[in-house]
């Protein structure tokens, strides 16, 4: 046993907590994670010093300006700011479904044989380049949809319905991107899905399966409730990732700084809009306007990430605070 | 010396014709290990059947098996039978689902659903069957009234359940399972994780649905099993691990006039 009760010289503790590495491991713990603040910092700080020029030219209006002409120097944000949440909210759109249904099959249907494997499939998902994603968007993806949905539907029904008007042409555009995005966030919403539903207490299960219910009521009622904030909140960070994607959006999006209601149009988003511009500027002012846009799109990203996180937060503390 | 061989299985359960449950060699397994031995036996109608002894003496899984939530747990296995009202529950063609709307239970850890009202947590099994919403009230009522839950809920039927105490949460678990009206009803340690006086007001509880209900109730709370079962079961592991009945019978004889030395030991606080 350890003497609790002793009288120990204030030097001799000191002289131990020096030898149990107590005192070092600390400082270099809170070290590392202040370093974690001073780049946050630095970001923003160099964000904020290289937008000077075009925060300077346009200000606030710069979110609600539409055009975008680095020959005339005229730069706005509003067309990015467009296709970043448009191709985003689509994406969420149609990934959360078959996400949360992944999630609830990993955690509660599939046989124990499978659950590890598909588990690790769906990581692997998460795991693969965008490029990749995005290559396999212009080669497969793109042909395909062109020919067997964009311009049938469009022929169909674009002259009613704006948001589906053609022409057609390169197949590029917010559709293809936010099809894209959905595969990649997929992953997201379906591990964090698969977690929450997971930890959802056996005494909650079985008091419906007491009752009479099948495993679609017991999922319904008893799991689906109790992981609703959870499940949200991995929504939310799928969506924080589609926001800020870059390189796949980049490659089939179309990079056209328009705002058009059709979906089959080239768009472009904040990412693949500074992605595909910052290396060819030539005006001081040009480059500055990406800054200013990257600084935009962190601001977006910081609010979808913060809401996620208070959501996440909010179940974890409705689990924790129960008797 | 004890009078009859201390290993051989003394039950004196009612005769088949008073029974409401038969177990005819029920044996339950997880995996390959066996956790209830062979058990054969009567569960009394409209009487309170308490299971005893020691921990790891199977008597939970054998409560599960009642209402086939033994199943449930991956790996579980299930031989023998088990006649509800002479049907075999383990019998081809039989819905569980359908079962357990018969066959209540009522677990250690009040467990109401922590995202429903009070109200809610009632009607739940209602809500199961396809009971129409506004004909759910009158049977919520009636619920609450015989869990003795009534007078200190009915002005606050749509507060969230975790908003009562563990002991009014646990009366609130026999409501929801009243309200769908079972013939049988299973409880698992109900009281183990309340106070005396919840306990208390638990047991009369339990004594009283007794006129209606067929009650089977595990505990290793022996004075309670006194206290308020007619019949009392008595299991403990043999010398494989499994659980089995070592004896079983009106509940005053197991307590004053034990057959079966190990039932003996066992009561008079020797092992156990």
């Amino acid at each position: 046993m350890i003497a609790t009760g002793q009288p120990v010289s204030r030097s001799h503790r000191l002289r131990r907590r020096l030898r149990h590495g107590d005192v070092p491991f600390r400082l270099l713990a809170a070290t590392f994670a202040f370093v974690v603040v001073a780049l946050l910092v630095a970001i923003v700080g160099v964000a904020w010093d290289g937008s000077a020029a075009a925060r300077e030219a346009f200000g606030l209006r710069f979110l609600t300006r539409t055009a975008w002409n680095p020959v005339a120097g005229e730069f706005g944000a509003l067309p990015a700011i467009y296709g970043t949440i448009v191709s985003s909210a689509i994406a969420l759109l149609l990934a959360a479904p078959p996400g949360i249904m992944i999630g609830i099959f990993l955690s509660d249907l599939s046989p124990a044989r499978l659950r590890g494997p598909l588990s690790l499939m769906v990581e692997l998902l998460a795991a693969i380049p965008s490029v990749v994603y995005g290559m396999w968007g212009i080669f497969v993806f793109i042909p395909f949809f062109r020919g067997a949905i964009a311009e049938p539907v469009s022929r169909a029904l674009g002259d009613t319905v704006p948001f589906l008007a053609g022409p057609v042409t390169v197949g590029r555009g917010l559709l293809v991107a936010g099809i894209i995005l959905a595969i990649m966030i997929l992953p997201t919403i379906a591990a964090v899905s698969r977690d929450v539903l997971s930890v959802v207490p056996t005494h909650q299960r079985e008091a419906l399966l007491a009752l009479g219910a099948t495993r679609w009521e017991v999922i319904r009622h008893a799991l689906l409730p109790y992981a609703r904030a959870g499940i949200v909140g991995g929504m939310m960070l799928g969506l924080g990732r589609a926001l800020g994607e870059t390189m796949a959006a980049t490659m089939v999006i179309g990079n056209t700084p328009r705002i058009d209601p059709s979906l089959f149009q080239p768009a472009t988003t904040a990412a693949s809009l500074i992605a595909s511009q910052l290396p060819t500027t030539n005006t001081e002012l040009h480059s500055s306007a990406l800054v200013y846009l990257a600084l935009v799109l962190f601001l977006i990203t910081l609010l979808a990430n913060s809401i996620a996180r208070l959501l996440v937060w909010r179940v974890a503390g409705a689990a924790g605070g129960r008797r | 010396m004890a009078t009859t061989p201390p290993t051989a299985p003394a039950i004196r359960m009612p005769p088949t014709s008073e029974a409401h449950l038969v177990l005819e060699g029920l044996t339950l397994r997880y995996g390959a290990r066996i956790a209830v031995a062979p058990t054969t036996l009567t569960i009394p109608r409209h009487r309170v059947t308490a299971i005893i002894g020691p921990s790891g003496a199977g008597k939970s899984t054998l409560l599960r098996a009642l209402n086939r939530l033994h199943e449930t747990v991956p790996g579980a296995g299930v031989d023998g039978r088990v006649l509800l009202d002479g049907e075999d529950i383990y019998g081809l063609g039989v819905d569980p689902i359908l079962l357990r709307r018969r066959v209540g239970m009522v677990f250690q850890q009040p467990n109401p659903l922590l995202t429903r009202s009070i109200a809610e947590n009632v009607s739940i099994g209602l809500e199961l069957v396809g009971m129409p919403r506004r004909e759910r009230a009158a049977t919520v009522e009636w619920a609450l009234r015989r869990a003795a839950l009534w007078d200190e809920v009915r002005d606050r039927l749509d507060h969230p359940a975790t908003s009562l105490s563990g002991g009014q949460q646990q009366r609130l678990c026999i409501a929801r399972t009243l309200a769908v009206r079972p013939e049988v009803i299973l409880m698992d340690e109900p009281a183990s994780a309340l106070d005396p006086i919840a306990t208390s007001r638990i047991e009369d509880l339990i004594r009283e649905l007794a006129s209606e209900f067929t009650v089977v109730i595990v505990t290793h709370n022996m004075q309670q099993a006194a206290r308020i079962a007619d019949y009392t079961v008595f299991m403990t592991p043999n010398e494989d691990g499994a659980g089995e009945v070592v004896e079983a019978g009106p509940t005053e004889e197991i307590f004053t006039a034990p057959h079966n030395q190990r039932t003996e030991d066992y009561i008079t606080g020797r092992f156990g």
